[in-house]
Formats: C-alpha cells, structure tokens, sequence
C-alpha cells in the first residue's frame, strides 16, 4: 500500500458536514464528529513515524491506552490523535517539526 | 455522620452502576472518566451528531446499552460528573485528576475504581507495521467512527471479542478476508461445563461462530502465527500463519485486528498499594479483591473489567456489589438480601469468565517461539532477542530488572501492550513460572501527563 | 554448618560504591565478596538522575570528583560495557544577581582544582541556548561534565567485578556482622556465613543499622529522589541543565538522552523508608517540577512526562557522605550516606575505597568525609 493510500475506509455516518484540516501542509475534508486519527487516515496511511524503527505507525488501540498516535501539531505541541475530535484550521504534522522543539517557546 | 465522599473512576457499566446504587442510598459520589461521554468501551456512545441506532451500534446488547445509557442520563443531576478527566495518580487519601491542563486533587473515603480493560496482546513478527490493531480498536472504528480499519481485514488471536467483531465488520459491509483463532475448538468443547452457567451467552457466542460459517468466511483454529508481513511506508500486506494440519498460509490483506482476549487496567489499584497476586489459569497477576470487590487497602474498591473480565453484565453486578460494600463498610444500612442475590449472580459470571478463559487460551506458548528480531514493545522497539540477552547475559530475571535493563516496557505505553508477553519471554528464557518472573510495577502517571498541566485555582 | 566463605575482603551492600569497589579491589589482587540484598544498583545508585556533573560541589570534594570523572571518561574500555555516560556539557543556570555573584566566585574558587568553567551571560548565553527562558540571567558552564544512564552502571560494574573474579552475592539478606578473633564474620540470613580480614560497608541507607553495630552510629535520615521522565522527543538539548539558587522548589535539573526522553528531577523530596524499602513520588511533587522545569526551557511545556520513580536515598545533616576507615574497629571501612549526589562519585569511590584497603592510604583527600566527625562526645 501507498503511504498516500488511504488506510480507513468509511462505512457508515458518512453524510455530515465538512470540517477542513491540514495535514502537513496540505487542506483536507475531515467530517464533523471524526477523531483527528480517522480524519487522517482516510486520507493517508501513517501518523507519524516510530521513533526507534524504520516504520510508519498508524495507531494501535483507539482507546488513548497505547500512545502510537501522537502527533505534532505545525506549532510543536503533541495531540494524541485517537481522542482528539476534529476541529477547523486544525494542523498537524507526521514528523516533527522542521526547527528543533526547544527553540519554540 | 458526615456523609462520605466517594470517588468512582469509569462510566462503564461498573461505575454507572455503582452510581446508581449509591444515590439511591442518598449519597452524591463523583464520577470521574477520561472519555467524553459515558458508556465505556463496551457501550461507548458514539459522538453528536451520529444517526445510527443502537440495534445497529450494539446489536445483541442493544437494550442493556439503552438501559444503562437511560440511567446515567437520570442520574447526571445527581452526581458529580467529570467527563474527559484522567486519573493520572493516587495517594494519601487522594485522586489525581487533570482535565484540560489543569489537575486537581480531589479527597476521598472511598474509591471505586471501575477502570475497564484492553486487549491483551502477544506479539506476532511484523506487529509493529501500520495497519495493524488491536481488536478493540478495530471495535472502536466501526462503533465510534464509522470506519474499517482496511480494505482486507484478518482477524488473529482468540477470544469473544474476535467473534463478535469480524462479524459486526461483515454486517457494515468490511471484507473480512479470514478469522485465524490460536484456540481449538477441543478447548471451548472442554470448557462447555462452565460456559453453561450464562446459557444465553453461549447461545450467542454459538450463533456468531455460525454465522462465520454461513457467510462462507474463513475460519481457521489451532493455527500459530508465524508473521504479519508488511514495508516501513505502506504497512500492512499480508499475513502469515501455520495452520493446525502443518501447513502453511498466506493471506493478502491491508489491515490486521489482533487480540488475545482482554487484561485489566489495574494502573490506579497499583498506585494505591493494593496486592496483586498471580492467577494460573490466565497467567497473570490480579489485584486481590473479596468477593464485593473490597482490595487489600482499606476504601479501596476494585469493580468490572478493569479488575477480573466477567464482560458487562458481570460489570453491573461488580459495581453494585462495590458501592454496597462501601455503603456496609462506611456503617450504612445496605440490604443483605439484595447483595447475597448479587454474589450469587456473581459467582455465576466468575465460572462463565473462567469457563471463557479456559476456552479461548492465552497462548503464552508462542512467546517461547518468538523469532530473535521480533519487536515485543512497539513503543521502544525492543525484539525479543534484546529481551533474552538481558536474560542470559546480565542476570534479568525478574521483569522489573529485566525492563531496567533492556527498556521493554518503557516507552508510552508503560507496558501495557507488552508485559504480559514479555514476563512470558522472560519466562522461557529463563524456565521460571511468569508468577515467580513477576509483573511490571506501575508508575505514575496512569497515561502521559502533560508539562503544561497546573493545579487548578482553588 | 558448612564452611565459611573466605576472602581477603568483603563489602556488604551492591550499589554503585560498593560494586566499584569489588571491581577496583579485584584489579588489586584482592578477593572479594560483594554480598547484595537484593539486586546489584536497585536502590538510590538506580533510581537517581544520572547527573556526572562536577560544578556546584562541596569544593574539597572537587580531587574525588575529578578522580571520579576520569573513570567515567574511560569507563568502557575499564569495564567493557556501555553505561551511556554522555560528556554533553552541564549548565547550571541563575535568576537573580546574587546567585550569578555566587556562581562567580565558586568558578573562581574552583579553578585550582582543574575545573574551567565558563560564566556566560545575557545574550551570549541565549546565542548558545536559545532555549532557555526569559528568567534565566546567567550561567556556569562545566564543558566536560555529563550523565549517565543510572539504570546500567551499578549492573555493569557488579558483572566487570564478577568477570575480574569477584564473587558476587545477589538476593542475600545479611543478619548479623560482627568481628571475632580478628577478622569479620558476616551471615546471611539462608545461614552461609562470610569471612575476611576487611569489611566495607557500602549499603546506603542501611549503612547506619551496620556503623551502629561497630560503635559508630550517624545521624543518618532517608529521603526519596522525586524523578520524571518524558516521551522520547527528537535530541535537541545537548547540556544537562540545573538551576543554582537557595529555594529548594527551584532546584530542578533535567537532561536529554541520546534517544530522546527527558530524565526531569529536583523542586522537592520525597518520602523514603529503609524498613519497607519503599520510596514514593509525591503528585504534588510532580506539579511542581512542571512550574519549575518551564521557567527554565519554555517549549517543555509542550511536551508529556511518561513515567515516574523514586529510590532510598541517604543523608547526612552536612551533606557530605560517610568515606573511610572507621575511627573505632581495625579493618572497617565505610562509604555510605552520599546525600543524593553519589553517582558521579561511584567510580571514583570504588577505585579510592580500594586503594584505601590494599595500601592502608589514598593519594586523593577524603579526610572531610571520616566518620568521627559524628563521633559523640565521651560521657
């Protein structure tokens, strides 16, 4: 599978209204209700990248209990991804930011 | 008598009915829990907005998930509801919480801790590739979202849960590609005697094994995991297993929902100083509870999943049984009858969980087999191999030495997803019982604590 | 009764102290027990933050320190094994004039013991940390100080001495010392009794219960280190960073490992008991270390601490250990008490300890640290 491939697929509930993210850098459709980890990864394959191994990580347990999907947001702060409701103008990044994370304060 | 302050952690099926027996006893307890709206897992509601019906969300189960979801809504102006707090610690007397960056700490005579379970988990080769789930993820997605977790589902490991999801995936129209169940169907056949002390689950369990049958999916028991394959970029593409006969398969699929049945959140029991002791039949260790769920520490109430996995109906029980321990123990009046009535229906959900345990096994076999550059914590990244140096070259043979020493259980999730299985790695490193090799010690906080967090103005 | 087990020396309790030194006597020539309660490095020389920071000491420690900081420069290749010591640099920051004033003069003060330490202020010091926060008015910085990874040292000396031929003793609770016909006789609890000529007691917290037993009882007191660690973050803040100021709520530190996590301490400290063993964090603790830590890296706010822990520390009322011969018994040596800042001197202590032993004296002082300073007045 692509990493541009999206890895959820949508089954039900499907008919509610827009809400637009970013996704590391670009615009998205979230739809009002969805968690920030099904926001992206119907749209994309990963979260974010292990920190000791070479793969891409999508989350594990849904439930805020495993941790694999936290994210950065473009202003460094973490949202874990499972339990983080869509919200407009939301943004986020699968890898770090560019400028190192102490330096914003 | 000053009326006591009781703290009740989870709005599951344990802590609203906990609740609910303690204001109909005139108490006003708090009700702290992380998710934002009550149900638990098991009937999680699902967000604003959401039109499916709750025949389509729970099924079966329908009209209990009704029933407790109606309660709670009554009892909301008769408590005090803390939605989206996590109990991050407990000490001296004192709950933890921190909502919304900001923690308090909230006194109590009293705790109920109604903290639920997760899947319990072995790892498998290729577990750490995205893509893969647990199964109450996989739950979760469809429940809570309206999502399958892939095109091409497998569904591995044992339990209830992996029945009960792999079919609502096929009903909402998910290609489930095959179940692979480590169990045997000798084991539920052994187990029947005890099964039947819940007749009307056993029916269920039976009808849904069924109805995998009638679909023509496939279903396949006794196998062994041998790999989920998979790249760094795109995740999840295959799976392999050995199955009962010795054979080999392979299966194609984008999305693995793996899971060994379920463990108990004991984290906050943990933190509080209560006694663990180690269950043989499931081959882990338990918080010690009397039969109305009374631990070892005095105040300290342990009730539903997140102690013994008796499943809802036996967290109802548990948690009314608890509230009127506190309610006896705090020198209220409760009715005797009414609790003698509950142990008995207790007892009744202890054989069926035993009956279960015993007919979906956890298979802490494989551990012993796990290939050196499996990853057994996927926080960390450490493969079993590392797990077993530390065993045979510096000594580790106590988990919490072992973790020490090789970082297993360290990472984000605190072990949660790993220690059990690797106590059975360490385990057969080291020809030791898992009860001799002992368990991760918990440490605060319960889940990752924000810096930002402040006490909250008084 | 089976026979004693015979060596030249025995040192009873397996911290980081008392594992050098059954490394450090072994490449002596000597024969070693090292008896251990429970497992090599569990309590205070595994639990604490892992500081190898030289500056900010008690300057007639500093010769110790310095002996110290050498091993731990070539720790590897001595004892063949990795315990993460990183010389990353250690910066101690100040809030007000007066600390700036005081981390002058210890500088200054600490120059003839071979420590260069740099005072950097203003914006020459946010050109060189541009993370650090607005509060924070200067700094001393110690280029070839560091840490190290607590977890592994004291494990890694105890099997560097059992390789050397020390026999180590694990999961042996010792009940009873006493010296007989002029050697010690120690014995475990399982019966096995221990003999040698020399006796070094390196049991922490507990050192206390075995000084008291030769006559030498020490006002020693337990506290608990008060720790907390991050998720692993991209590597980003090179120097370990500590605050120099007399309000013990600001005395936090922090550091970051090479694979990212925080290891955060300091503001407070915890309850610790010798009896039960048992050491906690205090939640409040943890809150506080968040005000704090933030005052001086603005952006850790940004981050998730993951963990916490705390171990068996032992203090004295000076702040100084307990390192040397016994004032009152011929053959006994001590070195307990390090007053939550022993790590960085654990090589040191076991290589120093050793000499003391094998030669009877020690080419570095450690004459402020002798035990008699606590010896009561005759009745």
């Amino acid at each position: 599978m692509s990493p541009l491939q999206p890895r959820f697929v949508r089954l039900a509930e499907t008919d509610r209204p827009t809400v637009p993210i970013v996704v590391d850098g670009a615009t998205v459709e979230a739809l009002e209700g969805d968690s920030l980890l099904v926001a992206v990864l119907t749209r994309a394959g990963h979260l974010r990248h292990s920190e000791f191994g070479p793969e891409a990580r999508a989350g594990f347990c849904l439930m805020a209990a495993c941790q694999d999907c936290w994210m950065w947001t473009h202003d460094g702060d973490r949202l874990r991804a499972c339990d983080t409701p869509v919200r407009a103008g939301l943004s986020v990044l699968t890898q770090p930011p560019d400028m190192p994370w102490p330096n914003r304060a | 008598m000053a009326e006591p302050r009781v703290i009740i952690v989870g709005a599951g099926p344990a802590g609203v009915r906990a609740a609910e027996t303690l204001v109909a006893a005139g108490l006003r307890p708090t009700v702290v829990d992380e998710g934002r709206r009550d149900g638990g897992q098991i009937y999680r509601r699902q967000p604003e907005g959401f039109a499916r019906s709750s025949a389509e969300l729970y099924g079966t189960e329908a009209a209990r998930a009704e029933a407790l979801h109606a309660t709670f809504d009554d009892l909301r102006p008769k408590i005090d509801y803390r939605p989206g707090h996590l109990a991050w610690n407990v000490a001296d007397g004192h709950l933890h919480v921190v909502h919304d960056g900001s923690a308090e700490a909230l006194p109590f005579d009293a705790l109920i801790v109604a903290s639920g379970a997760t899947d319990r988990l072995m790892p498998v080769k290729g577990w750490q590739h995205a893509g893969v789930y647990s199964l109450g993820a996989a739950q979760i997605a469809l429940k809570s979202q309206g999502c399958a977790i892939g095109r091409r589902v497998v569904f591995l490991g044992t339990g209830p849960l992996m029945q009960l999801v792999a079919a609502q995936y096929r009903k909402a129209g998910a290609q489930v590609v095959a179940l692979l169940d480590t169990s045997r169907l000798w084991n539920q056949i052994r187990a029947l005697p005890k099964l039947v002390s819940r007749p009307d689950v056993l029916a269920k369990g039976v009808g849904l094994a069924a109805s995998h049958l009638l679909a023509g999916t496939m279903v396949r028991r006794g196998v062994t995991p041998v790999e989920i394959f998979g790249d760094a970029d795109g995740g999840v593409s295959g799976v392999s297993v050995r199955l009962a006969s010795g054979r080999d398969l392979r299966l194609a699929c984008d999305a693995v929902a793996l899971g060994y049945h379920l463990r108990p959140e004991t984290q906050l029991a943990d933190l509080a100083r209560c006694d663990f002791a180690f269950d043989a039949a499931t081959r882990q260790f338990w918080p010690v509870i009397d039969e109305d769920g009374r631990s070892s520490v005095p105040g300290i109430y342990l009730a539903g999943d997140g102690v013994r996995t008796q499943g809802a109906d036996g967290a109802e029980i548990a948690g009314k049984l608890a509230a009127l321990a506190v309610l006896t123990d705090r020198g209220r009046s409760a009715p005797t009858e009414q609790i003698s009535r509950l142990r008995q229906q207790r007892r009744a959900m202890e054989r069926f969980r035993a009956g279960i345990a015993e007919a979906f096994p956890w298979p802490h076999h494989l551990a012993a087999g796990l290939a050196d550059d499996t990853v057994v914590c996927r926080c960390e990244g450490i493969t079993a191999g590392e797990l077993r140096s530390v065993v045979h070259d510096k000594g580790a043979d106590e988990m919490n030495r072992a973790k020490a020493l090789s970082r297993v259980g360290m990472g984000r999730c605190q072990g949660r997803y790993c220690g059990h299985a690797a106590a059975e790695v360490v385990a057969a490193a080291t020809q030791l019982s898992p009860a001799v090799v002992g368990r991760l010690r918990g440490q605060a906080p319960v889940k990752p604590l924000a810096i930002r967090t402040r006490r909250a103005a008084p | 009764m089976s026979e004693p087990f015979r060596t030249d020396v025995i040192v009873v309790g397996g911290g980081i102290m008392g594992a050098a030194a059954a490394f450090f006597l072994r490449r002596r020539g000597k024969s070693v027990a090292l008896i251990e309660r429970a497992l090599i490095g569990q309590q205070a020389s595994g639990t604490n933050f892992g500081n190898v920071r030289r500056q900010g000491r008690f300057l007639r420690q500093l010769p110790l320190a310095n002996r110290s900081r050498d091993i731990w420069g070539r720790l590897n290749e001595l004892i063949g094994e990795d315990a993460e010591f990183l010389a990353s640099g250690h910066l101690r920051v100040t809030y007000d004039d007066e600390m700036t004033a005081r981390i002058e003069t210890y500088a200054r003060d600490a120059l003839p013991y071979g420590l260069d330490l740099q005072i950097i202020g203003g914006n020459r010091l946010r050109e060189r940390f541009p993370f650090l926060g607005p509060e924070v008015r200067a700094g001393s910085y110690a280029p070839h100080d560091g840490h190290a990874n607590p977890r592994l040292a004291a494990p890694a000396f105890g099997r560097a001495a059992r390789r050397e031929g020390a026999s180590v003793f694990e999961r042996t609770e010792i009940v009873a010392v006493e010296r007989d016909a002029g050697t010690f006789r120690v014995e475990a609890a399982d019966g096995r009794v221990f003999r040698a000529e020399q006796l070094m007691i390196a049991a922490g917290a507990w050192g206390n219960r075995l000084s008291e037993q030769f006559g030498e009882p020490v006002p020693l007191v337990t506290h608990g280190p008060q720790m907390a660690v991050t998720e692993p973050i991209p590597y980003a803040l090179e120097p370990v960073l500590g605050v120099s100021t007399t309000k013990l709520e600001e005395t936090v530190y922090f550091r970051q490992v090479k694979r990212g996590n925080i290891v955060i301490g300091g503001a407070a400290r915890g309850p610790a008991s010798a009896d039960t063993q048992r050491a906690s964090v205090k939640p409040e603790n943890t809150l506080l270390q968040f005000t704090q830590i933030t005052r001086v890296v603005p952006a850790l706010a940004r981050l998730n601490i993951i963990r916490v822990w705390s171990g068996v520390e032992s203090y004295l009322p000076d702040d100084i250990p307990i390192m040397g011969p016994s004032a009152k018994v011929p053959g006994l040596y001590y070195a307990f008490g390090f007053c939550g800042h022993g790590f960085q001197l654990g090589p040191g202590v076991g290589d120093v300890m050793a000499e003391l032993i094998s030669t009877g004296q020690t080419t570095t002082p450690i004459e402020p640290f002798a035990i008699a300073r606590f010896a009561s007045a005759p009745a």
